[in-house]
């Protein structure tokens, strides 16, 4: 498996594949690394297709996440995440601040998009430097701890970012209300009439315009901001896959399994920790920016600190230091978040409509706390049996049942290759 | 001057709570070496004991007063407390006025409960796994305990009144002399400080003069000979965690005058509980209790007007810019031994 970079024995796997890596893959990836890739490629592409399998109007259509915004926000939260895993899951830093890095990034591009144009180019590449700079300070100061020093000096960093945006810095930030493009903003390049609302656009072609496709009963939409932001994500993902392969990645590996010794072997980690923060915060940066090319509107709510919490379950759940794990788990929480609280108690009445009156009611009751307004408490239980059964998320899970089958078909490979034995993992933070 | 008294007690309250939380929180910490996310949820569990204590006795049967008529001619239905029933009328109306007091009885044996199932059924396998595991799983039992109390009570805040007798203000300025009317202090903040203290003076007396508390404390420096000296020291600290959850209880229990109860008031006390932790140093007692009460008045000075016209915004900001300064010139925050979490 490519994702295995977990444990130190598979660190070293990593550094032969490296060797190797002239062999098989393509743009500078080794074969595994070029084929998880392209599987990722195909997916995001073809993700209008496979996210709609239901036709319309049937009963299962509610099951369907083919429409725009859904996927445009599974696409930008996984960068975000993917961002938080390079300082999380290398180098083992835990962030609760790092929304704070997405809100400045939202509100660099917001402005960028209300007085100099509104193609979402500039907006997107103001939203990475004004994170990267955000980043670099917030992370100057607090990498000077570790372990859980670290964590709450982000978190009282984003804490105050989302309480001066909230309050003082009203005239930059629009304070509660947030910053929406008005009728009356006149970028400077971009030429609207008198009394229009700007649009987001990329040379023209509008964030928001979409392609409808109708095959019988089904109906796929194919959304012009959608695929922008999957081709950044793609961008990002493959820069995430370079640098985890890298020598700077080992590095930062090593800032997780053992700063003390790397610093005894006279190597300062702190330049390699902070070159992670900021990397890391330009990815929030971006998916920041990103999100205002999609819906032009910022408000403080990006930046609080539950924000922050979300990004750490999204990676946790999905697989922390796995290089798929976070991905998945932004596109599982974004759906479920969807998906569950779009049910209500009458589709549970239908589902079980099968059941005896009685034996129905107590299922619906017993089901209702878990779904509609309630889909937080199925986060927090699938999060939790996700920490103590499955430390290492959604990818470890997958690894095993591969595993089990693979043993099931009997090409016993020895107990060398045993995919049950996992060596002791290396704990999560730095401290 | 008297502004400047003012502040100090307005800080107190929230001092107190931020003091109470943090105490158990350190207290979890050094016993058990557990940073536990989900301690503001025991706040809110206690604030909830409180909502339902008061729920439980205003419980009523309506009869029909045909003396009296509503505005549509029908005869006017009285609702009875049952507890009016049994108790009779003083009793049972003094009763519910004093829910808040009572409800203090009412939670300690469900916090106990409540402290004893989360470290035996969760909080105990995790001793072994990294800090951020435990910080981790603990912040997933706090989103699960937040939204089962939001299933059952709803999202809205409930507001629970202090006794009759303890409702409105005094003026404390008029005590000391100052002008009358210029320090005016509302009755109920007092009770509550007044009852922080207590609370913490009855934790430290409770470490520092008994058997057990000496053992628990032997414990916190030397957890190994301790067990090899023949004492179950992991018994002893599951009743110390039990221990911290009533007086995150408690102080839940005795807040709700202060603010209604709602789901999420242990996640916006956690955070800041946990400033206060780091800043008084992880694993000291008195630094949590002292950097509770600081960060409390700070918060309180803050947000005088003159302060918020020098710098704006600082009333918001003035928690985590105190606690990033001391981390930064005082690593281990205030009173913080060495060695703790520097491993």
């Amino acid at each position: 498996m490519t994702d295995q970079t977990q444990n130190p024995p598979a660190i070293a796997t990593g550094a032969q594949s490296t060797v190797k890596a002239s062999r098989g893959g393509m743009l500078g990836l080794t074969a595994n690394d070029f084929r998880l890739f392209l599987i990722v490629l195909v997916i995001t592409f073809l993700a209008p297709f496979i996210l709609n399998p239901f036709p319309e109007g049937s009963a299962l259509a509610q099951f369907n996440a083919g429409y725009p915004d859904l996927m445009q926000r599974f696409v930008i939260f996984g960068i975000f995440a993917i961002g938080f895993n390079i300082l999380f899951g290398l180098t083992g830093y835990l962030s609760f601040g790092h929304a704070a890095f997405l809100g400045v990034g939202s509100y660099g591009a917001i402005w960028m998009m209300k007085l100099l144009t509104l193609n979402v180019i500039p907006a997107i590449i103001m939203a990475i430097i004004v994170a990267g700079i955000f980043a670099l300070m917030v992370g100057y100061v607090s990498l000077r701890r570790s372990g859980i020093y670290f964590s709450i000096l982000t978190l009282a960093f984003a804490q105050m970012s989302y309480a001066l945006a909230y309050s003082v810095l009203t005239p930059i930030t629009g304070g509660e209300t947030g910053l929406q493009i008005k009728n009356t903003d006149r970028p400077l390049l971009s030429n609207i009439q008198d009394g229009e609302i700007g649009r987001a656009n990329l040379f023209g072609l509008e964030m928001r315009s979409s392609f409808e496709l109708e095959l019988g009963a089904w109906l796929f939409t194919f959304n012009a901001g959608y695929y922008i932001a999957a081709v950044v994500m793609l961008l990002a993902f493959y820069m995430s896959i370079r640098l985890f392969r890298s020598p700077f990645g080992m590095m930062l590996r090593a800032v997780k399994s053992n700063q003390q010794r790397m610093n005894y072997t006279g190597l300062n980690s702190k330049p390699y920790t902070l070159a992670a923060f900021v990397i890391s915060g330009m990815y929030a940066g971006l998916a920041g920016g990103l999100m205002v090319a999609m819906d032009t509107q910022v408000g403080p709510e990006r930046m609080f600190w539950t924000a922050s919490g979300e990004v750490v379950l999204m990676a946790i759940l999905g697989g922390a230091g796995t290089l798929i794990g976070p991905v998945l788990g932004a596109g599982f929480i974004k759906y479920m978040e969807n998906i569950i609280s779009k049910i209500n108690s009458t589709i549970l009445h239908e589902w079980f409509f099968w059941l005896p009156d009685g034996l129905e009611n107590f299922v619906v009751a017993l089901i209702y706390p878990f779904i509609g307004k309630g889909w937080h408490l199925t986060l927090g239980i699938m999060f939790m049996a996700v920490v103590i059964f499955l430390p290492g998320g959604l990818v470890e899970g997958g690894q095993r049942i591969a595993g089990w089958i693979k043993n099931r078909r009997g090409s016993g490979d020895g107990p060398d290759k045993d995919p049950e034995h996992h060596p002791k993992q290396a704990p999560h933070v730095g401290e | 001057m008297d502004g400047f008294i003012l502040q100090i007690l307005n800080g107190l309250d929230k001092g107190s709570a931020y003091a109470l939380i943090a105490l158990g929180l350190t207290l979890i910490f050094g016993t058990l070496g557990v940073v536990n996310f989900a301690h503001g949820a025991l706040f809110m569990i206690g604030a909830f004991c409180a909502v339902t204590l008061n729920r439980l006795l205003t419980l009523s049967y309506v009869t029909e007063d045909p003396s009296r008529t509503d505005f549509l001619g029908n005869p006017a239905k009285v609702e009875t407390p049952y507890v009016v029933d049994w108790f009779g009328e003083s009793v049972g109306l003094a009763m519910i006025d004093w829910v808040v007091p009572l409800a203090i009885l009412f939670s300690i044996p469900i916090m106990v409960a409540v402290g004893l199932i989360m470290e035996r059924g969760l909080i105990k396998h995790f001793y072994k796994r990294p800090h951020a595991d435990q910080i981790l799983v603990t912040f997933g039992l706090a989103i699960v305990l937040q939204e089962i109390i939001k299933y059952y009570y709803g999202a809205n805040p409930i507001p629970t009144p202090a006794p009759e007798a303890f409702v409105g203000t005094f003026d404390f300025g008029a005590m000391l002399g100052f002008e009358p009317f210029t320090i005016l202090y509302p009755y109920w903040r007092l009770v509550y400080f007044v009852f922080a203290v207590i609370l913490i003076g009855a934790v430290f007396a409770f470490l520092q003069f008994t058997t057990f508390g000496m053992v628990v404390r032997a414990g916190m420096a030397d957890r190994e000979t301790v067990g090899l000296l023949g004492i179950n020291i992991d018994r002893r600290f599951t009743l110390m965690f039990a221990l911290a959850a009533v007086v995150a209880g408690l102080a839940g229990v005795m807040y709700t005058p202060i603010i209604s109860p709602n789901y999420h008031m242990g996640m916006d006390f956690l955070v800041l509980s946990f400033v206060v932790v780091v800043v008084g140093g992880m694993g000291s007692l008195p630094g949590a209790v002292a950097a509770g009460f600081l960060l409390g008045i700070l918060e309180s000075f803050a947000s005088m007007p003159v302060a918020i016209s020098i710098i704006p915004g600082i009333n918001q900001i003035i928690i985590y810019l105190v606690a990033i300064v001391i981390l930064l010139t005082r690593p281990r925050g205030l009173m913080g031994r060495k060695g703790v979490m520097e491993e």
